[in-house]
This record gives structure tokens, C-alpha cells and sequence, in this order.
């Protein structure tokens, strides 16, 4: 990468927030699983193969499936924020591969959040 | 209605800002102030309702009218319509008639009280990602910083931000930004401390395992306003995680040109490198830590001289704990005004707890300054994690903090006043605990802790922390005096007098606060040799109260020692001898049948009686 200049890094910016927004690079939604240090302890990294494998399996390609930090509830961790379409970000605690296995069905598949799962609905306020 | 005070909420949830809420916001309140409507319209910031893909949202009261889409051209019509009563169509939102059964995060206690400034990009980016964070602002204050203010200019903001160094000791950030600006020299450093380790606080290592960036581009900024040219983060082995998040973001930023040679253009140089501690406590002390970077034993100087005037190497230095350099960022983006916008007076902005312990909700949270504990601890936390079980104290500060109890809960959390309870604010650990927490024994684990860490150079910290392990061991085994409670606040004013640095000056913080708000624990410790929670083994027995048990056995399963016996159905007994007290049957039974009572070892009258009343 070239060195950046202060006006570089606006354009950047737009380009990369353009990037982040699963609904412009033509994808349906976002899944994220929170691997802090946390995460990974109640066993994130398990639930992430099972999710892939899943996924894989059903043939599903049209989401961004990725990783970020400790959401904040480690207690209830391993943890997952999914967000499709048209839908607000919603996080699904205690994961365990029979939870996972009904979302994908049900919320990633069906488009349906699963209500008997979620733990909470909508975005953190900041600022 | 016309004279009805209209509250106008733009909602702050991170998907709205995204989406451009700040300007809506701002629209409205310009909208508000240019036609002289402040007396009738309030605008604010509201939660989230669970309607993000339909952002920005805005609520109107009376009426609770949503809408959705709002770009800041609305806002004069928005507001038009409500003066006269009415509702703007156009922008309205509609609810599904069948509202989600998951609860929104503006209806959560949990989130509901959360503002995330040092978290805001909590769970939002791939921490590996520098493009991800740049997407949602990133290095966009260390921008502004280098390339439109001067080096003055960057330390002004952050002393009218009045953001406090989040460490624990709570100095002010600006002015110790200010001295060391003013130190000439042909090299000054900008050092990170990340060496947490107070036991329950994780507040550091989350910041820096899911937001790295965050961190470098706040001690970019420091750079520029003390003129250092170099940087190190200190952090502790013990976090493979963080320091391998943060040694990506230094090679992604220093690819971009965001770190090395003339940073941006402006002709400011800094390079960051990490060094990693061996987690000894005390070189999270400042000039102990300067010490172990420099490659010798970690330990701590006095000062005069100030590390802004000699520190690493002799040479001016400003060491800033990773939450403190997480919040300058915003403070250069939003200004110093912003920042003020919450906290309280002499505690600006939020603040960042690691909630542990006998809580429910145990995580990270950030909320204002200035909020009730009470509020972080039965709200945001949820209450006590276990079913009929009553708060009993906090421990705030970890091993140099103190135990607020429950009569003080209403105390609202900024570092005065945290201080006035003989706690301290800390870095941020919180640990909770129930009434099943001896207190006692709590005091002996903590100064366990600091007798262990302190670093043997000034003896009244060295020798004096050991004498009072072994007077809380005596008392916890039974072997407590007359008289040991007032030997223990000797010993600790001595230390706390007498001590080169804060691990000394604090370590009886958590012996005075508990001798202070649980005094009766310690006397029936020493007097009664009676422990009613039944931690300290020594002092206490369990026993099955044969009217309470139903006989169903669970206990005698789970016992390892086999030691409950009983017939199907008919109250258990606990064979005394070969109970190893481990708590198991008093935790699993569902009845409360089991019973702390006196000492199997002791048949003291008083602690008999005492047991008898339990």
C-alpha cells in the first residue's frame, strides 16, 4: 500500500464502508461471530465450523460470514449477530451446534428470526 | 396540545449514526434554535427500537410517532406538523401489526444505559481488518490532528475534553499531555500501558483484541501533542490475543504511512512497537514500567523527576492506559465540547467496567459517569446471578480498590465519589458479590495478591503487607486476637504512608474498606470464631436441618465425599467427619436445608448460639 494522505483516507473510507455493506456488495446478509478472547474460551471457534459447514452443506453463498470482537456479554458467549435484509441486527447467545443448526434453517435459510433463541434485536447506541 | 413540550428523538444506535443520524439530529436543532422553538421542542438522542434497516429513525412524544428514512431536510417538516398537532405521512412508519417477540436493545435494561464511545466498534469490524475500522471513521482524528491543528491545539482539546486517564488515578490526560509538550528534547517517548492485571478486570484486553486501531491511532494523536517520535504499547504475554491483533494493526498502519515517516504528509514522525511484560502488577506502576522496558527488574523510582521530564531512557515520556488512548479519537473528530456532552462535572465522558462476580450479566459495559451504581449493578448487570441471593458488596479497583456495600449503592460512579467511599474508581473491574462472600477472606485474598507482587523495594510494602496475610490468615483459621483489627489499621496507615508507589499507597484499600463496612465479620471471625458464610472452613460446619429437608437425595449424589446419609425421602445428616466443606450439597440443595452452623472443631458458646440464630 502507498502512502496515504489525509484526503486518501476520506476515500478510503467511503470505499471501505461501501465495502462493508453486505446489501451493496449484492449480498443478502451478514453473519458475525464474536471471537474475543472470551468467545473463543466458551468454544466461538467450534461454533464458526459448525456454521461454515452448514452453510456449505445447504449450498448457501449469498452471506458474508465473518469474525469481530467480544460483543460485550460474555456470559453468554459463545455469541452471534446475524443481520439479513430489510432486518435489524439480531444476537443469538449460548450457541450450541443443535442452535446453530436451527438458525441456519429458520433465520440464514427461512429468512425468519428465531425468536425462541434471540437474545435481543436492534443496534448499541453510541456517540 | 399545541403547548405540550414535543420530545424529538433521533435514535444513536450504531446502525442510524451509520446512516447519518448525527446530521438529522443536528438539522432538528438548528431547525429548533432559527425559529426560536426551544421552549416547545426538545430534541435528544433515543435508543434503539429494533427498526434499523429503516434508519435514521426518529420518535416524536406526545404520540410516539416513528419515522424512518429521515434525511436532515425533513426536520423543519417534522417539526411543522407536530406544532399543529399533526403527523407527517410522508416519513411515517408503521409497526408490523405482529411486533417481534425479541426484545430491542432500547428496551433492554442491559443496553439500555450503555453509551459506547470507547467501545464503538464493539463486535462491529473484524479487528484485523485496518479497512474496517478506517469504514467507520477511522484514523479520521489523527487526521484532523496532523494535518489542520497544531500541536497546542490537540493538547487544548483533549484538557477542555476534561477525559481523565482511565487507569485508575484518574489525572487529568490533557495536562500530562501538556507538561510533557513543554519538556524540550531530542527525544521524547509515548508509552501504552497494557499491563492490566488486577484480578477480575478484562476491560484492556477486549479493547485491544476488538478494536486494535483504536489504541494506535489515539497514541498517534499523543504524539503529536507531546512531539515524541517514538512509541511503545506494554503488554503482558498472558494476552496472545491482543498482542497479536495489535502488532497487525502496527504493520497494516505503518504500510499505509498511518505510522513511520511523515505520518499523512504532515511531516510528524512515529514509530509504535510493542514490548512485552512478564505480568508483574507492579510494572502496570509507571516508572516500574519504564524500568522493564528499558530491560531491567521492574521497579518503581520516585518521583520527582516526572516521567514528562525524565522518564524512559531519562528522556520525556507520557504513559496513558489503552482505554484512555481509545477515547482521544472521537474527542479530535466530535471536539471537546462533545466529549462533555455526558459525565458529570469533574468526570467527563464514560467509562468502560469489566461486571464480574455473583452478577448476572457478566461482560464488558460502558456507560455515562455519573450513573448510580446501583443502576450498573441491578440494571445494566441484571442483579445477582443466583436465584435468593442478597447483594452484599462490591469491589471496585481490584487489590488497591475497596468494597462499596449495599447502603452505598446509591453512589454515583465518577472518581470523586467512588474515592469518598474508600474505594477507587480503578480501571474498570467490578466485581460483585453476594451474601454467600466472606469478607474477611475476600480482604486476605486481595493483600494474598499484593504481598505477592509487591516488588520488595520498600520494606514497610514488603514486610508489611506479609504481617497482615499472616494476622487475616490467623483470624480466617482461627486464631484471631483482641485487639488484630486495630494491629491491621496500624499496619495499614504505616504502609500506606510510608510506600514509594500506588501498589504500597493502596494496598490496605481492601482490608480499611471492609474492616470499615464489615467490622462485625471480623469480630465474629476473632471473637466467636464463627464464620457465617461458612468460606473460612476452620470456622464454621454444615449440617442438614432435618425440618427443611425432604430427603430427595440430591446433595448425597453430588457429595465427593460421600459424607450425606439418609433414607429415601427422610431428612439427610452430614457425617461431620469426613465433610471436606466444599460448599457442593449447600449449592445444589434446593430447599435451603443446609445450615452453616459453628465450628465443628470449636464449641465456643458464643459461636454455638451464634449458629443456633443462623
Amino acid at each position: 500500500m502507498s502512502k496515504l494522505t489525509a484526503e486518501d483516507l476520506v476515500r478510503l473510507r467511503d470505499k471501505a464502508r461501501a465495502a462493508m455493506d453486505f446489501e451493496k456488495q449484492g449480498y443478502r446478509g451478514k453473519v458475525v461471530m464474536h471471537t474475543g478472547t472470551c468467545g473463543i474460551a466458551a468454544g466461538a471457534e467450534k461454533v464458526m465450523a459448525v456454521l461454515t459447514a452448514e452453510l456449505k452443506e445447504r449450498n448457501v453463498t449469498d452471506l458474508v460470514v465473518t469474525t469481530s470482537g467480544c460483543a460485550g456479554i460474555c456470559s453468554r458467549e459463545p455469541l452471534m449477530t446475524v443481520q439479513l435484509k430489510g432486518q435489524s441486527p439480531v444476537k443469538y447467545t449460548e450457541l450450541t451446534e443443535a442452535k446453530v443448526k436451527s438458525i441456519v434453517e429458520e433465520h440464514l435459510v427461512g429468512g425468519q428470526p428465531v425468536e425462541k433463541l434471540a437474545f435481543v434485536m436492534g443496534c448499541e447506541a453510541a456517540y | 396540545m399545541a403547548n405540550d413540550l414535543i420530545q424529538i428523538s433521533v435514535c444513536s444506535g450504531t446502525g442510524c449514526l451509520d446512516a447519518g443520524s448525527l446530521l438529522v439530529r443536528t438539522a432538528f436543532e438548528d431547525h429548533v434554535r432559527s425559529q426560536g422553538l426551544e421552549k416547545t421542542v426538545a430534541v435528544n438522542f433515543g435508543g434503539c427500537a429494533g427498526t434499523c434497516p429503516q434508519g435514521p429513525v426518529v420518535t416524536v412524544e406526545p404520540g410516539g410517532v416513528l419515522y424512518h428514512g429521515v434525511q436532515p431536510g425533513d426536520a423543519a417538516a417534522i417539526v411543522g406538523e407536530h406544532l399543529k398537532g399533526g403527523v407527517l405521512d410522508r416519513l411515517r412508519y408503521e409497526p408490523p401489526e405482529e411486533p417481534s417477540k425479541i426484545p430491542s436493545t432500547g428496551a433492554l435494561p442491559l443496553y439500555r444505559h450503555q453509551v459506547l464511545r470507547v467501545l464503538r466498534n464493539k463486535g462491529l469490524i473484524d479487528p484485523e481488518s485496518m479497512e474496517e475500522y478506517i469504514a467507520r471513521d477511522g484514523y479520521q482524528g489523527a487526521a484532523k490532528a496532523l494535518t489542520q491543528m497544531t500541536a497546542e491545539e490537540v493538547v487544548a482539546t483533549v484538557k477542555n475534553s476534561g477525559l481523565r486517564g482511565r487507569g485508575g488515578a484518574g489525572f487529568p490526560t490533557g495536562l500530562k499531555w501538556e507538561f510533557a509538550s513543554k519538556s524540550v528534547a531530542d527525544q521524547k517517548y509515548l508509552l501504552c500501558n497494557g499491563d492490566e492485571g488486577d484480578p477480575g478486570a478484562f476491560m484492556d484486553r477486549s479493547v485491544m483484541e476488538a478494536d486494535p486501531h483504536s489504541v494506535v491511532e489515539g497514541m498517534i494523536i499523543g504524539s503529536r501533542a507531546i512531539g515524541a517520535t517514538k512509541g511503545v504499547i506494554y503488554v503482558r504475554a498472558e494476552y496472545p490475543l491482543a498482542v497479536k491483533r495489535l502488532q497487525k494493526a502496527i504493520d497494516d498502519a505503518t504500510a499505509a504511512g498511518l505510522l513511520g515517516k511523515n505520518i499523512l504528509g504532515s511531516g510528524h514522525d512515529f514509530e509504535l512497537s510493542i514490548y512485552l511484560g512478564a505480568g508483574a502488577f507492579v510494572c502496570g506502576e509507571e516508572t516500574a514500567l519504564m524500568r522493564s522496558i528499558e530491560g531491567k527488574r521492574g521497579m518503581p523510582r520516585p518521583r520527582p523527576p516526572f516521567p514528562a521530564h525524565k522518564g524512559l531512557w531519562d528522556k520525556p515520556t507520557v504513559l496513558n492506559n489503552v482505554e484512555t488512548y481509545a477515547n482521544v479519537p472521537p474527542i479530535l473528530l466530535h471536539g471537546a465540547d462533545w466529549y462533555r456532552s455526558l459525565g458529570t462535572q469533574k468526570s467527563a465522558g464514560t467509562k468502560v467496567f469489566a461486571l464480574t462476580g455473583a452478577i448476572k450479566n457478566v461482560g464488558l459495559v460502558e456507560v455515562p459517569m455519573g450513573i448510580p451504581l446501583r443502576t450498573i449493578i441491578y440494571e445494566v448487570g441484571g442483579g445477582i446471578g443466583k436465584k435468593n441471593k442478597k447483594f452484599k458488596a462490591v469491589q471496585m479497583g481490584g487489590p488497591s480498590g475497596g468494597c462499596i456495600p449495599e447502603h452505598l449503592l446509591d453512589t454515583a460512579v465518577d472518581f470523586d465519589s467512588i474515592n469518598a467511599t474508600g474505594a477507587i474508581m480503578g480501571s474498570g473491574g467490578m466485581v460483585v458479590m453476594d451474601e454467600d462472600n466472606c469478607m474477611v477472606s475476600l480482604a486476605k485474598f486481595f493483600l494474598g495478591f499484593t504481598a505477592d507482587e509487591s516488588c520488595g523495594k520498600c520494606p514497610p510494602c514488603r514486610v508489611g503487607t506479609r504481617v497482615m496475610l499472616d494476622l487475616l490468615t490467623d483470624i480466617t483459621e482461627g486464631r484471631g486476637k483482641p485487639g488484630d483489627i486495630e494491629t491491621l489499621i496500624d499496619i495499614c496507615d504505616d504502609i500506606k504512608n510510608t510506600s514509594l508507589c500506588g501498589l504500597g499507597q493502596t494496598a490496605p484499600n481492601p482490608v480499611l474498606t471492609t474492616i470499615r463496612y464489615f467490622r462485625d465479620e471480623y469480630e465474629s471471625h476473632i471473637h466467636d470464631k464463627w464464620c457465617k458464610t461458612g468460606i473460612c472452613r476452620d470456622l464454621a460446619s454444615f449440617e442438614i436441618d432435618p425440618e427443611i429437608c425432604t430427603g430427595c437425595g440430591v446433595c448425597a449424589r453430588a457429595c465427593p465425599q460421600e459424607a450425606i446419609v439418609g433414607e429415601k425421602k427422610k431428612p439427610h445428616r452430614i457425617i461431620q467427619e469426613l465433610c471436606i466443606q466444599c460448599r457442593t450439597c449447600y449449592d445444589k440443595c434446593k430447599f435451603n436445608s443446609i445450615q452453616i452452623k459453628a465450628s465443628r472443631k470449636l464449641t465456643g458458646v458464643a459461636a454455638a448460639a451464634e449458629g443456633g440464630k443462623h
